[in-house]
């Protein structure tokens, strides 16, 4: 047990490290964008991706500066 | 198809996803250090030679759309983390003095260690960007080579491309070493989070205007985003310090 959580563990560092709004923000615009792409939406979904990567950013800024 | 025509047409289409490649392992090589960047290569093209021996043309069966949400994804949240890290940095949010000392820490051990510690996210940048862009070089060749009944002639085509990259590579690897570290870090992390964007967004369905070009667009609105985001981070910081007369 302790190997399997030390694995999801040393992934979760790796990827995630200390900027889960990051990945959060990456998976929300993914799941958004393939979502809009299955849609009547589909021509505008190349603006979508960069637009909510780019408000992920933002926020992760907002998040981290915040607590000075 | 002819001769000339297939092998041009293989040689550019290859020689931009070498570019592709050779920009990423260029930038780890500089911010996350050469071994790992190398290394990270070397593993990526025997894994691709492997996977194109075992394969063979049934490699065009590979789902290459899964493969360019994985990698494009990971690539985007690395790209954003060290955009992240190099606003914070020169929007003086960031101590450099802090981050100098930590450099200087770094080297100081790996002088001391008879071996130079492996950096496995340099090594896994450099992986995924070089095993990527050489499995859509394979898909090239396979396809432009099936088409023309020529599969041989791809083959030097997209070998030309490769040579030609790995050139270009060599030569301009030392002018780009001379640059400053956060300067380095905020490429790398753009150059990341455009790659990143453009590779995952093909892989969930999104149809890029101009193709290729759609990267340089996303690297210059990302670059002119970041800017902004400097500049009023530097403001914000700016208005909380006078108050305080002039706190560091």
């Amino acid at each position: 047990m302790r190997y399997v959580t030390g694995f999801f563990r040393f992934w979760y560092d790796f990827i995630v490290g200390d900027a889960w709004e990051v990945a959060a923000g990456v998976l929300i615009a993914l799941v958004v964008t393939a979502v809009i792409t299955s849609t009547a939406l589909q021509p505008i979904a190349w603006l979508v991706l960069p637009i909510i990567v780019a408000l992920a950013l933002a926020f992760s800024l907002y998040w981290l500066t915040r607590k000075r | 198809m002819s001769g000339t025509f297939l092998v041009l047409s293989t040689f550019l289409a290859a020689g931009v996803e070498g570019i592709e490649a050779l920009t990423i392992v260029l930038a780890t090589g500089i911010t996350r250090g050469w071994r790992s960047a190398l290394l990270g290569m070397a593993v990526a093209l025997v894994a691709l030679i492997a996977i194109i021996v075992i394969l063979g043309p049934a490699i065009a069966l590979i789902p290459l759309d899964a493969l360019r949400i994985v990698i494009g994804t990971l690539l985007l949240i690395f790209g954003l983390q060290w955009l992240r890290k190099a606003i914070l940095r020169a929007s003086g949010l960031k101590s450099q003095r802090d981050e100098d000392a930590i450099y200087q820490r770094e080297v100081a051990e790996m002088k001391a260690q008879p071996a130079p510690r492996t950096d496995w996210t340099g090594f896994v940048v450099a992986f995924k960007g070089v095993f990527l862009e050489g499995l859509e070089v394979a898909f090239i060749v396979v396809t432009f080579g099936s088409s023309a009944h020529d599969l041989p002639l791809a083959a030097l085509g997209a070998g030309l491309a490769v040579l030609a990259v790995i050139v270009a590579g060599l030569v301009l690897r030392r002018p780009l070493s001379s640059i400053s570290e956060n300067t380095l870090k905020f490429s790398v992390g753009l150059l990341l989070t455009a790659f990143g964007t453009f590779w995952s967004g093909e892989g969930i369905g999104v149809q890029w205007p101009g193709e290729d070009l759609m990267l340089i667009i996303l690297l210059i609105a990302y670059g002119l985003l970041s800017w902004g985001l400097v500049t009023a981070l530097r403001r914000r910081e700016a208005q909380s310090a006078a108050p305080a007369g002039g706190q560091s």
